[in-house]
């Protein structure tokens, strides 16, 4: 086909247009139509509206730690009984996909109900992607709730959901295994004493790795990081907000974990684990001593899930030079922002967050009341890991709240990796760390 | 090309435009404007509106004004120390794996073109790893690779070829190399049926005269099999290269990226911007570049099995 019409070819000037014409014509329209009408970013409607308090809520959980599907389900069939006008929808994706589906599904304000990590709230907050529910938080939930849980939702003073999943990673122990290696368990209460006590452990033949670790590079590997670099003294930011972990106890922590490979003390599978993986090793009996988020004690320790039922202890997470904080790993329920239902879903989240159905399934995961503590019903249903966390929910270290938190954190997670993996010195991998997550701050 | 009548047409052909013709014409518009809104909604739409997006500073999912940066996201590309890293765990990911199955779907391929028994049931098994979703293929390749409880670990201690507990996906480079092996193990069905299909439009003719010049089975397959597989080999390389230079979910199941970073890929690395980062500005960016390398990539391989006169494309 010639770019130049032959004369036969020209239509008359009252001719009917060449299909060609025709084609570009429309074609132009249409794309000139679509690049001036379309705001950039997103399909859908930005604003949420309070809706009537009934309706359909869909609401979005993960499928891992803390409360079970099963659980879930439960609590919201007992809801519906209790709101007959309000049907509720709930999916569950495991916690590696929980961001992103977040993040691609506000749009189209898919979710009313979202499960947000304690890391998210500045994102989401600061891109009304989940909403700001402060006035309708009641005064007396701060002094009611524990301090840990308070701080989860909260950024820059404002709330974005109330507090529902409050955690943190305890040190859980194979009892038998350390009878066997004659170690006295009271030794766990440090580090120091942990490695010594997995040095005997090994060397008595008991387990080829004493330890196992959910260093994957994920988010997992943040939060073991996390309690190591606050028992070392070390601090993610310092007061002016810069990065800190690559001096002192940061640099400590790093090299504790890296040595533990050296060593033959941690189970080389940690770099490629997640929390499920390590529940996995230590109800196997592979493993004698890991650190794992209130779950695994339940599961670890019934037969039907596990080798090495009854033989699981736990405790609070153990010292370093400077204390024995735990991972902040609680999550909140926040209201989507641009859910077109925020009065029911609102009506739903209270109602899972509300004392007695956190009571109710204690054993999946701690409430967030203070009062629950001394409830002896509450005790009974979990009186191993209570006395604990009674103890650790009152020591929490809680990874930087700052907007461009995920890619600081995927920065440090590679280069943590690299330390681990033997490819850098602890001091190198975590200068280049810093020096990443500043530019990220700064941007 | 054009359907509007001459200039000095006769007013009966133009009665015949304005009625019979242009009533066809609509017709046809008709039958296929379902298939042109599938069309646009699918394929044109979406690499339009990235492309509006890559020239936008867009930081999150939500609509609204972001400011115009025109194709400075496309600049910060070559300058993101990060994207280099991943560029070449892409370029050796597509070249390896698109190699091996290529080289394997042949001898496959050969070999089910054989006059085997039961030719039908070998050829249904070959398909098998092809039918499987590459999410459930990544699974059980991040089972079977396991450090402490993995197959592959199992199997060669049973045969005494290792006791020790190897950590197949443990070291960067080696990780790479072992979610390419998982790649290969499903994708090389389809090159052994592309290239089976192409076998048997090889006439048996050409081997007897062959066989008659004495030319033993090694010059038969140089110099007939694989001269006249070349339109076959030609489709198979290009489809598998575009899907290995794309590749995400199996990387996504098997290691998340890690470890250190070392299994991230291009296509991972759009996906960590854009929606965990939320940099969709960037991320659309990072999508064009792919699809840019991608049509060189095709066009490439078209220009060169073109000049041998051997792709049979013309």
């Amino acid at each position: 086909m010639s770019a130049t019409p032959s004369p036969r070819t020209v239509p008359a000037p009252t001719a009917t247009p060449s299909r060609r014409a025709v084609l570009a014509a429309g074609g132009g329209v249409g794309l000139a139509a679509f690049l001036s009408s379309c705001a950039v970013g997103g399909g859908g409607s930005s604003a949420g509206a309070s809706g009537s308090g009934k309706g359909k809520v869909r609401a979005l959980f993960m499928k891992q730690a803390g409360y079970s599907e099963t659980d879930i389900r439960a609590m919201t069939t007992a809801f519906q009984k209790a709101n007959p006008d309000i049907a509720v929808t709930a999916d569950f994706v495991a916690y590696e996909a929980l961001h992103d589906k977040i993040v691609a599904a506000a749009p189209a304000a898919t979710y009313d109900v979202v499960l947000i990590d304690v890391i998210w709230p500045a994102e989401f907050g600061s891109k009304h992607i989940v909403a700001d529910v402060t006035s309708k938080w009641p005064e007396p939930w701060k002094q009611q709730m524990l301090g840990g849980a308070v701080a989860t939702p909260q950024f820059d003073s404002r709330f974005y959901g109330v507090p529902w999943i409050l955690d943190t990673k305890y040190l859980f122990f194979n009892a038998a295994h350390l009878a066997k290696a004659k170690v006295d368990a009271g030794q766990l209460q440090s580090w120091d004493g942990v490695l010594k006590a997995a040095r005997a452990v090994k060397s008595a033949g008991v387990v080829k790795y004493p330890l196992v670790w959910s260093w994957q590079q994920a988010e997992a590997l943040i939060c073991d990081y996390a309690k190591l670099l606050g028992a070392f003294g070390g601090t993610f930011l310092d007061a002016a907000g810069k990065p800190a972990f690559q001096h002192g106890g940061g640099v400590q922590a790093l090299e504790l974990m890296r040595q533990s490979i050296v060593d033959g003390l941690s189970n080389p599978t940690s770099t490629q684990s997640l929390e499920e993986d390590v529940r996995r090793v230590f109800s196997a009996g592979q493993a004698s001593m890991a650190l794992n988020w209130t779950y695994m004690y339940g599961m670890a320790n019934d037969p039907k899930q596990s080798q090495v039922g009854g033989q699981v202890k736990v405790l609070q997470t153990p010292s370093g030079p400077n204390g024995r904080p735990g991972v902040n790993g609680s999550m909140a329920l926040a209201v989507s922002a641009q859910s077109k239902n925020q009065d029911a879903a609102w009506k739903y989240i209270t109602y899972l967050t509300s004392q007695p159905v956190q009571e109710k399934y204690a054993l999946s995961s701690l409430p967030v009341w203070k009062a629950s503590y001394d409830n002896p019903a509450v005790v009974k249903t979990n009186p191993a890991v209570v006395p604990q966390a009674k103890k650790q929910l009152a020591d929490l270290i809680l990874r930087p709240q700052v907007k461009t938190y995920n890619p600081i954190s995927q920065a440090l997670q590679a280069e943590i990796q690299k330390a681990l993996l033997g490819s850098k010195s602890a001091q190198q991998a975590l200068n280049d760390a810093a020096d990443q997550a500043a530019t990220l701050l700064g941007s | 090309m054009s359907v509007a009548p001459a200039a000095t047409a006769p007013p009966t052909r133009r009665r015949a435009w304005g009625s019979g013709v242009r009533g066809e014409a609509l017709f046809a518009l008709a039958l296929l404007l379902p298939a042109a809104i599938v069309v646009f909604g699918v394929v044109l739409y979406p690499v339009a509106r990235t492309f509006v997006i890559s020239l936008f500073d867009v930081n999150s999912p939500l609509p609204g004004s972001y400011p115009f940066v025109g194709l400075s996201n496309y600049a910060r590309v070559f300058r993101d120390p990060g994207f280099y890293p991943v560029l070449g765990h892409t370029l050796y990911f597509t070249l390896v794996s698109t190699a091996a199955e290529l080289a394997l779907g042949i001898a496959v391929a050969l070999l089910l073109n054989a006059p085997l028994r039961a030719r039908w049931f070998w050829r249904s098994l070959v398909v098998l790893p092809w039918a499987l979703p590459t999410i459930v293929n990544g699974a059980l390749w991040r089972w079977i690779y396991n450090g402490q409880y993995g197959a592959l670990n199992g199997l060669l201690s049973t045969l005494h070829l290792s006791d020790a507990p190897h950590q197949w996906l443990g070291s960067p480079f080696l990780a790479l190399n072992m979610v390419i092996v998982a790649d290969v193990w499903k994708n090389t069905s389809i090159v052994v049926f592309f290239i089976l299909a192409g076998l048997q439009t090889i006439s048996s003719d050409l081997y007897e005269s062959a066989r008659m010049d004495g030319a033993g089975a090694w010059a038969a397959f140089w110099r007939i099999t694989l001269p006249l597989l070349a339109p076959s080999i030609a489709v198979v390389l290009i489809l598998r290269t575009i899907e290995a230079f794309k590749v995400f979910d199996i990387i996504y199941v098997m290691t998340g990226g890690g470890p250190a970073s070392g299994t991230q890929t291009v296509a991972f690395y759009t996906y960590l911007q854009a929606f965990s980062n939320q940099l969709f500005g960037y991320g659309a960016a990072l999508a064009y570049l792919i699809v840019l390398a991608v049509f060189a990539l095709a066009m490439v391989y078209l220009r060169v099995l073109r000049q041998g006169e051997m792709a049979g494309i013309q």
